[in-house]
């Protein structure tokens, strides 16, 4: 299905915001992020990165590929850093600076919840974004609470992980904060225009970003947009926003309401080295659980 | 200025106020929570223009105020014990960051088992973070401290994150009068917020991030040099409170008779107090002793130690910290200190005592003291270390 052009478009300095000399992978999802929040968020944006793949991908000092400001924090502390660098903006009335959170999903899901919990409940204004590896690729692809049912990791390397995937963007709308948003790095459009909104509304934003890391899944580093395409065109991954208690589904995530649009979900799982073992109860719970989420998604649209 | 009937604590948080920091961020520890409610209290009825952050924990706390004060904030936390061990990783964050701020530790024991009782065990614990370390000793001190840290915390000369500690209860929650200056004054002295670098979306920096272990090594080296220079600025910004409120303390050491002593003992914190006492009554009974009190714990106070103890007969050293398996911190440090000129090594003895908030009195200080003083005047080897407890 033809894709909507966004207005207005992710301009072309995209480029000029991630600097050459980065120590990603190749296939990595983290600077495709990058260029696009810094796209839509301009210059005056300062991101607080606790420890994840993110820090090492930024550089080695004195250099830095992120052509923005960033204060990198313990693993657990963004969001309260955040909050304090937001609150004394506010009380020096800088008012057009962006503080952003760029947090993987195990300092988010995990060591963070705490003090995201925090954060959303103070509704501090500024923009959560976890982009979401499923794993913790830092350290070497061990597991997270974010890490879905049946996947290898190197803490769950003979069985896979036998509980599901923490759905963190669910415990954020229960937060009720002012906005909430699911993304993938495959729909850089769809992102950027989150990502405006976000910055339009005054508290606390979170936006879970689906970021396929070709490391730590087993794929061939050319598949990155594909696997995370296909995650969106089998519906195990929706597009959403949730705002004024009322969940809108994105455009990439619009036909696939209708079930027989979905391509099959072992087409997404055949793709990745991490499933190779998967047991078969387990995929069948991941089926089950992308049913249970669109019926999710019905009431609350 | 005014005079006020107040707690430790409250002298804490009218420090505070006088300096009105743009953010406070603090989370609920007994014995440290009632800095945090008068400051809240002080916020919401408009006696006070600071931000206070109801954060969720004291790792929070800390980070939340070292995000503020990178944002160019002055910023202001308060905890204890569990609290303060909570934080520990934030606490290196910042003074490794170079980002002044100031935190008062109201001390409470290291658990378990629970107990709320003073000693120096939390503030101890963070010896080697790369913080100014000031303790006071009575609730006048605190307050003169607390303002003082911010003035030392934001020379260019140290740029370092400055912590304040009192015993809980015994001055936390004890009431003297406390001589509160003018807060115009206050802003005054401290003049506007200064900091090595601020975050603020003007131009693009990075804090904090990869970096190679020479060059990281060379900002820890730059730390310790900081710690140097932070002694003179100690005694400069003391000076200068002095003629701008009238109370001087005499900078990282406080000397108690100790002039013209023969022995001294040395000491931190509230029962220094009943250590003077006692040293009153023995000189009455003509044991030429003295009191060195320390007000900073780091940087350590190297060259007064060399001075003063230097030219004794015997150092008798009271610590209200262990470091299980060793001696009490500032014994260990005094030691050290001296070793520089072993020539003039005195007799030594260290008495860790007080601990998990054991009440010491000033006739337990005058039994140890006198029992030290006879030892080495009779020729005999002192105690080197004794663990004094009271059962
Ligand atoms: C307190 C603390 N515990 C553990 C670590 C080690 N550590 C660094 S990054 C990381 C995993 C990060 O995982 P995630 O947040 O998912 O980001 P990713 O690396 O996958 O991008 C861990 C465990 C740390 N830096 N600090
Ligand atoms: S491990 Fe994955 S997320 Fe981390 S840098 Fe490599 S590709 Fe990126």
């Amino acid at each position: 299905m033809a894709q909507a052009r966004p207005k207005p478009p992710i301009p072309y300095d995209m480029r000029d915001s991630f600097l050459p000399g980065d120590a990603a992978c190749s296939g990595c999802p983290i600077p495709m992020g990058w260029k696009v929040v810094r796209a839509a968020l301009g210059e005056k944006t300062v991101f607080v990165i606790p420890a994840c793949c993110s820090s090492v991908v930024v550089g080695v000092y004195p250099g830095q590929s992120l052509n923005s400001s960033i204060v990198h924090v313990p693993f657990a502390a963004a969001p309260s850093v955040a909050s304090g660098i937001a609150e004394a903006y506010e009380k020096r009335g800088l008012r057009d600076v962006n503080v952003v959170v760029w947090a993987g999903d195990g300092g988010t899901a995990d060591i963070g919840m705490a003090s995201l919990s925090g954060a959303a409940e103070r509704n501090n204004n500024i923009i959560y974004i976890m982009y979401d590896n499923e794993a913790y690729m830092n350290t070497g692809i061990q597991r997270s609470s974010s890490t879905p049912r049946g996947a290898w990791t190197t803490t769950t390397p003979v069985s896979g992980k036998t509980e599901q995937k923490k759905d963190v963007a669910k415990i954020m709308i229960a937060h009720d904060v002012p906005y909430v948003a699911t993304a993938s790095v495959a729909y850089p459009h769809d992102f950027y225009s989150k990502l405006q909104k976000a910055r339009s509304i005054r508290g606390f934003k979170f936006i879970q970003l689906h970021a396929p890391c070709p490391v730590g899944w087993r794929f061939e580093p050319q598949y990155t947009v594909k696997v995370a395409r296909l995650a969106v065109e089998t519906g195990l991954w929706i597009l959403y926003e949730y705002q004024g208690r009322r969940l809108t589904l994105s455009g990439p995530s619009r036909p696939y309401l209708d079930p027989s649009k979905r391509k099959p979900v072992e087409e997404y799982i055949r793709m990745q080295g991490r499933f190779r073992n998967i047991p078969p109860e387990a995929l069948e719970d991941i089926k089950r659980s992308v049913e249970l989420n669109w019926e999710w998604v019905k009431k609350l649209i | 200025m005014v005079r006020k009937a107040l707690t430790g604590n409250h002298a804490i948080s009218y420090a505070v106020k006088l300096v009105k920091p743009e953010v406070i961020a603090a989370y609920p520890i007994t014995p440290q929570t009632s800095i945090v409610e008068k400051l809240s209290e002080m916020v919401e009825s408009g006696e006070l223009d600071s931000t206070m952050i109801r954060v969720e924990s004291e790792h929070s706390a800390l980070a939340a105020c070292y995000g503020a004060a990178l944002a160019g904030a002055r910023a202001f936390t308060a905890t204890s014990s569990q609290g303060l061990l909570y934080m520990h990783e934030v606490v290196h964050w910042v003074s490794r960051a170079r980002i002044p701020m100031v935190m008062a530790v109201v001390s409470r024991t290291i658990n378990a088992p629970w107990n709320i009782w003073p000693d120096h065990s939390d503030f101890m614990d963070q010896r080697d973070a790369g913080w100014i370390m000031a303790y006071a000793m009575d609730n006048q001190e605190a307050l003169d401290l607390t303002i003082q840290a911010f003035k030392i915390s934001e020379d260019p000369e140290v740029y370092l994150p400055v912590m304040v500690g009192i015993e809980g209860f015994i001055l936390g929650h004890t009431t003297m009068p406390v001589e509160i200056p003018d807060e115009e004054l206050v802003r005054e002295w401290l003049g506007p917020r200064r900091q090595p670098y601020v975050v603020d979306g003007s131009s693009p920096i990075g804090v904090g991030g990869l970096t190679m272990p020479e060059e990281t090594e060379d900002i820890f080296h730059g730390i310790q040099e900081s710690m140097e220079s932070a002694k003179r600025v100690i005694e400069r910004v003391d000076r200068e409170y002095g003629r701008m409120f009238g109370r001087s303390y005499g900078g990282l050491t406080q000397c108690y008779r100790c002039e013209d002593a023969d022995y001294l003992a040395v000491s931190m914190g509230a029962w220094s107090g009943d250590l003077m006492e006692a040293v009153n009554k023995l000189r009455e009974e003509g044991y030429r002793v003295g009191v060195l009190r320390l007000r900073f714990y780091r940087p350590f106070p190297r060259e007064d130690l060399l001075e003063h103890a230097g030219r004794s007969k015997g150092v008798v050293v009271f610590d209200r910290a262990v470091s299980f398996g060793a001696w009490g911190p500032i014994f260990a440090d005094l030691v050290a200190s001296l070793a520089e000129r072993p020539e003039k090594l005195p007799a030594l003895s260290n008495i860790v005592a007080g601990i998990a908030g054991v009440n010491i009195t000033s006739e337990d200080f005058e039994k140890l003291v006198k029992r030290f003083i006879e030892s080495v005047e009779k020729g005999e080897k002192p105690v080197y270390f004794e663990w004094f407890r009271k059962r």
